[in-house]
Protein backbone atom coordinates (compact mmCIF):
# COMPACT_ATOMS: atom_id res chain seq x y z
CA UNK A 1 0.00 0.00 0.00
CA UNK A 2 1.08 3.58 -0.63
CA UNK A 3 2.35 5.65 2.29
CA UNK A 4 0.33 8.60 3.59
CA UNK A 5 1.58 11.72 5.32
CA UNK A 6 0.01 14.81 6.88
CA UNK A 7 1.10 17.94 5.01
CA UNK A 8 -1.34 20.53 6.32
CA UNK A 9 -3.53 21.20 9.34
CA UNK A 10 -6.35 23.60 10.15
CA UNK A 11 -8.31 24.00 13.31
CA UNK A 12 -11.04 25.98 14.98
CA UNK A 13 -10.86 24.97 18.63
CA UNK A 14 -12.14 26.34 21.91
CA UNK A 15 -8.58 27.56 22.52
CA UNK A 16 -8.43 29.55 19.30
CA UNK A 17 -8.89 29.87 15.57
CA UNK A 18 -5.83 28.23 14.06
CA UNK A 19 -3.63 25.23 14.73
CA UNK A 20 -0.62 27.03 16.16
CA UNK A 21 -2.54 29.34 18.49
CA UNK A 22 -4.59 26.40 19.81
CA UNK A 23 -1.45 24.31 20.29
CA UNK A 24 0.57 26.98 22.05
CA UNK A 25 -2.33 27.76 24.39
CA UNK A 26 -2.82 24.04 25.03
CA UNK A 27 0.84 23.60 26.00
CA UNK A 28 0.64 26.66 28.23
CA UNK A 29 -2.20 25.09 30.21
CA UNK A 30 -5.06 27.06 28.62
CA UNK A 31 -8.54 26.01 29.67
CA UNK A 32 -11.52 26.94 27.50
CA UNK A 33 -14.39 25.95 29.80
CA UNK A 34 -16.83 28.66 30.81
CA UNK A 35 -20.45 29.25 31.68
CA UNK A 36 -22.74 29.37 28.65
CA UNK A 37 -24.23 32.87 28.31
CA UNK A 38 -25.52 32.85 24.73
CA UNK A 39 -28.78 31.10 25.56
CA UNK A 40 -30.87 30.13 28.58
CA UNK A 41 -29.19 27.45 30.69
CA UNK A 42 -30.72 27.97 34.12
CA UNK A 43 -33.10 25.03 33.69
CA UNK A 44 -30.37 22.74 32.27
CA UNK A 45 -28.35 20.38 34.47
CA UNK A 46 -25.13 21.28 32.58
CA UNK A 47 -24.61 25.04 32.22
CA UNK A 48 -21.04 25.08 30.96
CA UNK A 49 -19.19 24.39 27.70
CA UNK A 50 -15.96 25.02 25.84
CA UNK A 51 -17.00 27.52 23.20
CA UNK A 52 -14.71 28.70 20.46
CA UNK A 53 -13.55 32.27 21.13
CA UNK A 54 -15.76 34.42 18.91
CA UNK A 55 -14.34 37.83 18.03
CA UNK A 56 -12.97 40.03 15.28
CA UNK A 57 -10.48 37.46 14.00
CA UNK A 58 -7.51 38.92 15.84
CA UNK A 59 -5.62 37.34 18.75
CA UNK A 60 -6.81 33.86 17.84
CA UNK A 61 -10.50 34.70 17.87
CA UNK A 62 -12.90 33.23 15.34
CA UNK A 63 -14.64 35.69 13.02
CA UNK A 64 -17.04 33.68 10.90
CA UNK A 65 -17.29 36.37 8.18
CA UNK A 66 -13.60 35.85 7.43
CA UNK A 67 -14.36 32.31 6.29
CA UNK A 68 -17.85 32.41 4.79
CA UNK A 69 -19.99 35.26 3.49
CA UNK A 70 -22.78 36.21 5.90
CA UNK A 71 -25.45 35.36 3.33
CA UNK A 72 -23.96 31.87 3.00
CA UNK A 73 -23.59 31.41 6.76
CA UNK A 74 -27.32 32.04 7.16
CA UNK A 75 -28.05 28.98 5.05
CA UNK A 76 -25.99 26.49 7.08
CA UNK A 77 -25.50 25.35 10.62
CA UNK A 78 -22.19 26.47 12.15
CA UNK A 79 -20.59 23.02 11.83
CA UNK A 80 -20.28 23.73 8.10
CA UNK A 81 -18.81 27.19 8.67
CA UNK A 82 -16.22 25.77 11.08
CA UNK A 83 -15.29 23.09 8.54
CA UNK A 84 -14.92 25.68 5.78
CA UNK A 85 -12.57 27.70 7.99
CA UNK A 86 -10.45 24.74 9.06
CA UNK A 87 -10.27 23.39 5.49
CA UNK A 88 -9.15 26.79 4.15
CA UNK A 89 -6.43 26.90 6.79
CA UNK A 90 -5.31 23.32 6.14
CA UNK A 91 -5.10 23.74 2.36
CA UNK A 92 -3.18 27.00 2.75
CA UNK A 93 -0.86 25.39 5.29
CA UNK A 94 -0.17 22.51 2.89
CA UNK A 95 0.29 24.91 -0.02
CA UNK A 96 -2.09 22.75 -2.05
CA UNK A 97 -4.28 24.62 -4.54
CA UNK A 98 -5.27 22.19 -7.28
CA UNK A 99 -5.99 23.95 -10.57
CA UNK A 100 -5.51 21.37 -13.30
CA UNK A 101 -8.23 18.80 -14.01
CA UNK A 102 -5.82 16.08 -12.97
CA UNK A 103 -5.00 17.62 -9.59
CA UNK A 104 -8.63 18.48 -8.82
CA UNK A 105 -9.74 14.92 -9.58
CA UNK A 106 -6.89 13.49 -7.48
CA UNK A 107 -8.05 15.48 -4.42
CA UNK A 108 -10.99 14.35 -2.33
CA UNK A 109 -12.80 15.39 0.82
CA UNK A 110 -13.88 13.30 3.81
CA UNK A 111 -15.22 15.41 6.66
CA UNK A 112 -17.59 14.01 9.24
CA UNK A 113 -19.72 15.25 12.09
CA UNK A 114 -21.27 13.45 15.00
CA UNK A 115 -24.65 15.17 15.09
CA UNK A 116 -24.53 17.82 12.35
CA UNK A 117 -27.05 20.64 12.32
CA UNK A 118 -29.02 19.76 15.41
CA UNK A 119 -29.96 23.34 16.28
CA UNK A 120 -31.09 24.07 12.73
CA UNK A 121 -33.26 20.97 12.76
CA UNK A 122 -34.92 22.18 15.96
CA UNK A 123 -35.55 25.61 14.43
CA UNK A 124 -36.91 24.00 11.27
CA UNK A 125 -39.27 21.96 13.41
CA UNK A 126 -40.59 25.12 15.07
CA UNK A 127 -41.07 26.76 11.68
CA UNK A 128 -43.01 23.77 10.38
CA UNK A 129 -45.20 23.66 13.49
CA UNK A 130 -45.80 27.38 13.86
CA UNK A 131 -45.80 28.69 10.28
CA UNK A 132 -46.43 25.66 8.13
CA UNK A 133 -44.49 23.88 5.38
CA UNK A 134 -44.49 26.81 2.97
CA UNK A 135 -42.22 28.76 5.33
CA UNK A 136 -39.53 26.09 5.50
CA UNK A 137 -36.39 27.37 3.78
CA UNK A 138 -35.06 25.60 0.68
CA UNK A 139 -31.76 25.61 2.58
CA UNK A 140 -33.20 23.71 5.54
CA UNK A 141 -31.99 20.32 4.28
CA UNK A 142 -28.69 21.24 2.56
CA UNK A 143 -27.72 23.41 5.52
CA UNK A 144 -28.10 20.58 8.02
CA UNK A 145 -26.90 17.44 6.22
CA UNK A 146 -23.65 16.18 7.69
CA UNK A 147 -21.97 15.44 4.36
CA UNK A 148 -22.55 19.03 3.24
CA UNK A 149 -19.36 19.99 5.07
CA UNK A 150 -17.51 17.81 2.57
CA UNK A 151 -19.75 19.10 -0.21
CA UNK A 152 -19.22 22.79 0.56
CA UNK A 153 -15.45 22.39 0.91
CA UNK A 154 -15.27 20.53 -2.40
CA UNK A 155 -17.31 23.21 -4.18
CA UNK A 156 -15.21 26.10 -2.86
CA UNK A 157 -11.87 24.50 -3.73
CA UNK A 158 -12.99 22.49 -6.80
CA UNK A 159 -11.93 19.19 -5.28
CA UNK A 160 -13.43 16.55 -7.54
CA UNK A 161 -12.01 13.33 -6.10
CA UNK A 162 -13.79 11.04 -3.63
CA UNK A 163 -16.41 13.01 -1.67
CA UNK A 164 -17.40 11.23 1.47
CA UNK A 165 -18.41 11.68 5.07
CA UNK A 166 -18.39 9.83 8.37
CA UNK A 167 -20.96 9.74 11.19
CA UNK A 168 -19.70 7.67 14.09
CA UNK A 169 -20.45 9.88 17.08
CA UNK A 170 -17.27 10.71 19.01
CA UNK A 171 -15.09 8.52 16.79
CA UNK A 172 -16.03 10.49 13.66
CA UNK A 173 -12.88 12.59 13.29
CA UNK A 174 -10.54 9.63 13.74
CA UNK A 175 -12.55 7.45 11.37
CA UNK A 176 -12.54 10.24 8.78
CA UNK A 177 -8.75 10.54 8.87
CA UNK A 178 -8.30 6.77 8.91
CA UNK A 179 -10.71 6.13 6.04
CA UNK A 180 -9.30 8.99 3.98
CA UNK A 181 -5.79 7.63 4.51
CA UNK A 182 -6.97 4.30 3.14
CA UNK A 183 -8.40 5.96 0.03
CA UNK A 184 -4.94 7.39 -0.62
CA UNK A 185 -3.14 4.17 0.30
CA UNK A 186 -5.31 2.24 -2.15
CA UNK A 187 -4.78 4.77 -4.94
CA UNK A 188 -8.28 6.25 -5.11
CA UNK A 189 -6.90 9.73 -4.39
CA UNK A 190 -3.51 11.39 -3.99
CA UNK A 191 -4.65 14.09 -1.56
CA UNK A 192 -7.57 14.09 0.90
CA UNK A 193 -9.00 16.93 2.95
CA UNK A 194 -10.12 15.01 6.03
CA UNK A 195 -11.36 15.59 9.53
CA UNK A 196 -14.35 16.36 11.69
CA UNK A 197 -16.51 19.30 12.64
CA UNK A 198 -19.16 19.94 15.27
CA UNK A 199 -21.35 22.76 16.55
CA UNK A 200 -23.35 21.06 19.29
CA UNK A 201 -23.59 23.81 21.89
CA UNK A 202 -27.30 24.52 22.00
CA UNK A 203 -30.13 23.82 24.42
CA UNK A 204 -31.39 20.58 22.94
CA UNK A 205 -27.91 19.11 22.78
CA UNK A 206 -26.94 20.08 26.33
CA UNK A 207 -30.30 18.76 27.54
CA UNK A 208 -30.02 15.56 25.53
CA UNK A 209 -26.46 14.67 26.54
CA UNK A 210 -27.30 15.48 30.16
CA UNK A 211 -30.36 13.23 29.92
CA UNK A 212 -28.13 10.29 29.05
CA UNK A 213 -25.88 11.19 31.98
CA UNK A 214 -22.84 12.03 29.88
CA UNK A 215 -22.20 15.65 30.95
CA UNK A 216 -20.52 17.15 33.99
CA UNK A 217 -23.16 18.79 36.18
CA UNK A 218 -21.32 19.23 39.49
CA UNK A 219 -18.91 21.99 38.46
CA UNK A 220 -21.27 24.60 37.01
CA UNK A 221 -19.93 27.20 39.43
CA UNK A 222 -16.32 26.45 38.63
CA UNK A 223 -16.28 25.54 34.91
CA UNK A 224 -12.52 25.29 34.56
CA UNK A 225 -12.46 22.46 37.09
CA UNK A 226 -15.17 20.44 35.32
CA UNK A 227 -13.21 18.50 32.69
CA UNK A 228 -10.86 16.37 34.80
CA UNK A 229 -10.03 13.06 33.09
CA UNK A 230 -8.82 10.28 35.44
CA UNK A 231 -9.46 12.45 38.48
CA UNK A 232 -11.51 11.06 41.34
CA UNK A 233 -13.92 14.03 41.18
CA UNK A 234 -14.77 13.72 37.49
CA UNK A 235 -18.49 13.50 36.77
CA UNK A 236 -18.95 13.76 33.01
CA UNK A 237 -17.64 15.53 29.94
CA UNK A 238 -17.77 19.22 29.08
CA UNK A 239 -19.12 19.87 25.62
CA UNK A 240 -16.83 21.58 23.12
CA UNK A 241 -17.18 22.72 19.52
CA UNK A 242 -15.00 23.36 16.51
CA UNK A 243 -13.34 21.59 13.61
CA UNK A 244 -10.06 19.89 12.83
CA UNK A 245 -8.98 19.25 9.26
CA UNK A 246 -5.80 17.66 7.94
CA UNK A 247 -4.41 17.44 4.45
CA UNK A 248 -3.43 13.83 3.86
CA UNK A 249 -1.14 13.18 0.97
CA UNK A 250 0.53 10.25 -0.72
CA UNK A 251 4.19 10.36 0.30
CA UNK A 252 5.76 10.59 -3.15
CA UNK A 253 3.23 13.26 -4.16
CA UNK A 254 4.19 15.30 -1.11
CA UNK A 255 7.92 14.85 -1.68
CA UNK A 256 7.65 15.74 -5.37
CA UNK A 257 6.27 19.18 -4.53
CA UNK A 258 8.51 19.70 -1.53
CA UNK A 259 5.66 19.81 0.98
CA UNK A 260 6.43 19.99 4.68
CA UNK A 261 5.50 16.76 6.47
CA UNK A 262 4.06 16.80 9.98
CA UNK A 263 3.93 13.04 10.44
CA UNK A 264 3.12 9.80 8.68
CA UNK A 265 -0.20 8.05 9.23
CA UNK A 266 1.05 4.51 9.73
CA UNK A 267 -1.75 2.76 11.58
CA UNK A 268 -5.52 2.72 11.79
CA UNK A 269 -7.68 0.36 13.80
CA UNK A 270 -11.44 -0.01 14.14
CA UNK A 271 -13.62 -2.14 16.36
CA UNK A 272 -17.09 -2.49 17.81
CA UNK A 273 -17.93 -3.15 21.44
CA UNK A 274 -21.24 -4.91 20.68
CA UNK A 275 -22.17 -4.15 24.27
CA UNK A 276 -24.23 -1.03 25.08
CA UNK A 277 -25.49 2.10 23.30
CA UNK A 278 -23.62 4.61 25.48
CA UNK A 279 -21.29 2.67 27.81
CA UNK A 280 -18.10 0.80 26.93
CA UNK A 281 -17.75 -2.76 28.14
CA UNK A 282 -16.10 -2.99 31.55
CA UNK A 283 -13.21 -5.07 30.22
CA UNK A 284 -12.28 -2.44 27.62
CA UNK A 285 -11.93 -5.16 25.03
CA UNK A 286 -13.18 -3.03 22.12
CA UNK A 287 -10.65 -0.32 22.88
CA UNK A 288 -7.89 -2.89 23.29
CA UNK A 289 -8.58 -4.60 19.97
CA UNK A 290 -8.85 -1.26 18.21
CA UNK A 291 -5.43 -0.08 19.41
CA UNK A 292 -3.95 -3.51 18.70
CA UNK A 293 -5.24 -3.45 15.12
CA UNK A 294 -3.81 0.04 14.56
CA UNK A 295 -0.38 -1.04 15.81
CA UNK A 296 -0.44 -4.20 13.70
CA UNK A 297 -1.24 -2.16 10.62
CA UNK A 298 1.63 0.16 11.50
CA UNK A 299 4.02 -2.76 11.89
CA UNK A 300 4.80 -1.54 15.39
CA UNK A 301 4.45 -2.95 18.88
CA UNK A 302 3.21 -1.30 22.04
CA UNK A 303 6.84 -0.85 23.08
CA UNK A 304 7.27 1.64 20.21
CA UNK A 305 4.52 3.98 21.44
CA UNK A 306 5.74 7.18 23.12
CA UNK A 307 2.56 9.20 23.49
CA UNK A 308 -1.14 8.38 23.61
CA UNK A 309 -3.77 11.06 23.13
CA UNK A 310 -6.50 9.38 25.14
CA UNK A 311 -10.19 9.50 24.42
CA UNK A 312 -10.38 10.41 28.15
CA UNK A 313 -13.67 12.28 28.31
CA UNK A 314 -13.74 12.85 32.09
CA UNK A 315 -16.38 10.16 32.55
CA UNK A 316 -16.29 6.83 34.36
CA UNK A 317 -15.10 5.30 31.06
CA UNK A 318 -11.64 6.90 31.52
CA UNK A 319 -10.43 4.06 33.69
CA UNK A 320 -11.78 1.46 31.26
CA UNK A 321 -9.64 3.01 28.51
CA UNK A 322 -6.70 3.20 30.89
CA UNK A 323 -7.11 -0.49 31.70
CA UNK A 324 -7.17 -1.34 28.00
CA UNK A 325 -4.00 0.68 27.43
CA UNK A 326 -2.26 -1.04 30.37
CA UNK A 327 -3.21 -4.41 28.94
CA UNK A 328 -1.85 -3.32 25.55
CA UNK A 329 1.46 -1.86 26.68
CA UNK A 330 2.29 -4.28 29.50
CA UNK A 331 5.83 -3.71 30.72
CA UNK A 332 6.22 -0.60 28.56
CA UNK A 333 3.76 1.36 30.73
CA UNK A 334 6.41 3.36 32.54
CA UNK A 335 7.88 4.78 29.33
CA UNK A 336 4.57 6.00 27.90
CA UNK A 337 2.95 9.39 28.37
CA UNK A 338 -0.81 9.56 27.91
CA UNK A 339 -2.91 12.68 28.27
CA UNK A 340 -6.43 13.85 27.59
CA UNK A 341 -6.54 17.21 25.85
CA UNK A 342 -10.28 17.21 26.51
CA UNK A 343 -9.29 18.56 29.91
CA UNK A 344 -8.51 21.84 28.12
CA UNK A 345 -10.90 22.01 25.16
CA UNK A 346 -13.77 19.77 26.26
CA UNK A 347 -15.25 17.09 24.08
CA UNK A 348 -15.66 18.18 20.47
CA UNK A 349 -17.69 15.02 19.66
CA UNK A 350 -17.35 14.44 15.93
CA UNK A 351 -14.44 16.87 15.67
CA UNK A 352 -12.59 15.46 18.68
CA UNK A 353 -10.69 12.70 16.90
CA UNK A 354 -9.48 15.05 14.18
CA UNK A 355 -8.38 17.83 16.53
CA UNK A 356 -6.66 15.27 18.75
CA UNK A 357 -4.91 13.64 15.78
CA UNK A 358 -3.51 17.09 14.94
CA UNK A 359 -2.36 17.53 18.53
CA UNK A 360 -0.71 14.11 18.29
CA UNK A 361 1.11 15.12 15.11
CA UNK A 362 2.30 18.30 16.82
CA UNK A 363 3.41 16.30 19.87
CA UNK A 364 5.70 14.40 17.50
CA UNK A 365 6.85 17.56 15.71
CA UNK A 366 7.73 19.38 18.92
CA UNK A 367 8.61 16.44 21.17
CA UNK A 368 6.19 17.47 23.88
CA UNK A 369 3.16 15.82 25.48
CA UNK A 370 0.30 18.25 26.18
CA UNK A 371 -1.06 18.17 29.73
CA UNK A 372 -4.07 16.61 31.42
CA UNK A 373 -5.49 19.53 33.39
CA UNK A 374 -7.21 19.14 36.76
CA UNK A 375 -5.65 15.76 37.47
CA UNK A 376 -5.26 16.43 41.19
CA UNK A 377 -6.15 13.03 42.56
CA UNK A 378 -6.12 10.13 40.08
CA UNK A 379 -8.89 7.65 40.77
CA UNK A 380 -6.63 4.69 40.02
CA UNK A 381 -2.91 4.05 40.24
CA UNK A 382 -0.94 3.53 37.05
CA UNK A 383 2.66 3.42 35.92
CA UNK A 384 1.67 5.37 32.82
CA UNK A 385 2.55 9.07 32.94
CA UNK A 386 -0.80 10.86 32.68
CA UNK A 387 0.97 14.25 32.23
CA UNK A 388 -0.85 16.00 35.07
CA UNK A 389 -1.24 19.80 34.96
CA UNK A 390 1.77 20.74 32.81
CA UNK A 391 3.09 19.72 29.41
CA UNK A 392 6.05 17.35 29.36
CA UNK A 393 9.04 17.74 27.04
CA UNK A 394 10.09 14.27 25.96
CA UNK A 395 11.04 12.38 22.84
CA UNK A 396 7.96 11.42 20.86
CA UNK A 397 8.37 9.49 17.64
CA UNK A 398 5.18 7.43 17.69
CA UNK A 399 1.81 8.70 18.86
CA UNK A 400 -1.48 6.85 19.17
CA UNK A 401 -4.79 8.72 19.25
CA UNK A 402 -7.94 7.04 20.57
CA UNK A 403 -11.58 7.86 19.89
CA UNK A 404 -14.56 5.90 21.16
CA UNK A 405 -18.16 6.69 20.31
CA UNK A 406 -21.73 5.97 21.38
CA UNK A 407 -22.90 2.75 19.85
CA UNK A 408 -19.62 1.10 20.79
CA UNK A 409 -17.66 2.37 17.79
CA UNK A 410 -13.90 2.66 18.30
CA UNK A 411 -11.08 4.13 16.22
CA UNK A 412 -7.34 4.44 16.83
CA UNK A 413 -4.79 6.23 14.68
CA UNK A 414 -1.04 5.71 14.86
CA UNK A 415 1.21 8.54 13.67
CA UNK A 416 4.98 8.32 13.32
CA UNK A 417 7.67 10.89 12.80
CA UNK A 418 8.45 10.94 9.10
CA UNK A 419 11.94 9.79 8.26
CA UNK A 420 13.22 9.71 4.72
CA UNK A 421 14.31 6.19 3.76
CA UNK B 1 -39.66 54.16 -6.13
CA UNK B 2 -42.80 52.93 -4.45
CA UNK B 3 -42.85 51.66 -0.91
CA UNK B 4 -43.29 48.11 -2.23
CA UNK B 5 -40.30 48.48 -4.53
CA UNK B 6 -38.15 49.73 -1.65
CA UNK B 7 -39.13 46.81 0.55
CA UNK B 8 -38.54 44.30 -2.26
CA UNK B 9 -35.15 45.84 -2.88
CA UNK B 10 -34.20 45.58 0.78
CA UNK B 11 -35.14 41.88 0.90
CA UNK B 12 -33.08 41.21 -2.23
CA UNK B 13 -30.06 43.04 -0.81
CA UNK B 14 -30.31 41.17 2.51
CA UNK B 15 -30.81 37.71 1.05
CA UNK B 16 -28.39 37.85 -1.84
CA UNK B 17 -25.76 40.01 -0.15
CA UNK B 18 -25.47 42.33 -3.16
CA UNK B 19 -24.76 46.06 -3.42
CA UNK B 20 -27.83 48.31 -3.48
CA UNK B 21 -26.89 49.93 -6.79
CA UNK B 22 -27.05 46.58 -8.57
CA UNK B 23 -30.66 46.02 -7.53
CA UNK B 24 -32.42 47.86 -10.37
CA UNK B 25 -35.97 47.17 -11.54
CA UNK B 26 -34.71 45.14 -14.47
CA UNK B 27 -32.07 43.15 -12.56
CA UNK B 28 -32.46 39.38 -12.95
CA UNK B 29 -32.02 37.46 -9.71
CA UNK B 30 -30.08 34.68 -11.39
CA UNK B 31 -28.28 36.43 -14.29
CA UNK B 32 -27.41 39.74 -12.62
CA UNK B 33 -27.52 39.18 -8.85
CA UNK B 34 -25.83 35.78 -8.51
CA UNK B 35 -28.79 33.84 -7.14
CA UNK B 36 -29.24 30.13 -7.74
CA UNK B 37 -32.55 28.28 -8.01
CA UNK B 38 -32.76 27.73 -4.24
CA UNK B 39 -32.03 31.40 -3.56
CA UNK B 40 -35.01 32.37 -5.73
CA UNK B 41 -37.27 29.98 -3.78
CA UNK B 42 -36.15 31.64 -0.56
CA UNK B 43 -36.65 35.11 -2.01
CA UNK B 44 -40.22 34.30 -2.95
CA UNK B 45 -40.82 33.02 0.58
CA UNK B 46 -39.41 36.25 1.98
CA UNK B 47 -41.73 38.30 -0.26
CA UNK B 48 -44.71 36.23 0.92
CA UNK B 49 -43.79 36.82 4.53
CA UNK B 50 -43.07 40.53 4.15
CA UNK B 51 -46.22 41.37 2.18
CA UNK B 52 -48.63 38.75 3.51
CA UNK B 53 -49.39 37.46 0.02
CA UNK B 54 -49.33 33.94 -1.37
CA UNK B 55 -47.23 33.41 -4.46
CA UNK B 56 -48.18 30.06 -6.06
CA UNK B 57 -45.39 28.01 -7.62
CA UNK B 58 -46.41 28.73 -11.22
CA UNK B 59 -46.47 32.46 -10.49
CA UNK B 60 -43.14 32.22 -8.66
CA UNK B 61 -41.60 30.67 -11.78
CA UNK B 62 -42.39 33.83 -13.72
CA UNK B 63 -40.85 36.20 -11.15
CA UNK B 64 -37.35 36.53 -12.59
CA UNK B 65 -36.47 40.16 -11.88
CA UNK B 66 -36.89 42.75 -9.16
CA UNK B 67 -39.53 44.45 -11.33
CA UNK B 68 -41.45 41.16 -11.79
CA UNK B 69 -41.67 40.80 -8.02
CA UNK B 70 -42.83 44.39 -7.49
CA UNK B 71 -45.51 44.05 -10.18
CA UNK B 72 -46.82 40.78 -8.76
CA UNK B 73 -47.06 42.15 -5.24
CA UNK B 74 -48.70 45.41 -6.33
CA UNK B 75 -51.30 43.40 -8.23
CA UNK B 76 -51.83 40.96 -5.36
CA UNK B 77 -52.35 43.80 -2.89
CA UNK B 78 -54.56 45.92 -5.18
Amino acid sequence: MRRVVITGTGMVSPLGCGTEVSWSRLLAGGNAARKVTEFEVEDLPAKIACRIPFGDGFDGTFHADDWMEPKEQRKVDPFITYAMAAADMALADAGWKPESDEDQIATGVLIGSGIGGLEGIVEGGYTLRDKGPRRLSPFFIPGRLINLASGQVSIRHKLRGPNHSVVTACSTGAHAIGDASRLIALGDADVMVAGGTESPICRISLAGFAACKALSTQHNDDPQRASRPYDADRDGFVMGEGAGIVILEELEHAKARGAKIYAEVVGYGLSGDAFHITAPSEDGDGAYRCMQMALKRAGLTAADVDYINAHGTSTMADTIELGAVERLVGDSASRISMSSTKSAIGHLLGAAGAVEAIFSALAIRDNVAPPTLNLDNPSVETKIDLVPHVARKREINVALSNSFGFGGTNASLVLRRYKAD
Amino acid sequence: MSDIAERVKKIVIDHLGVDAEKVSEGASFIDDLGADSLDTVELVMAFEEEFGVEIPDDAADSILTVGDAVKFIEKAQA
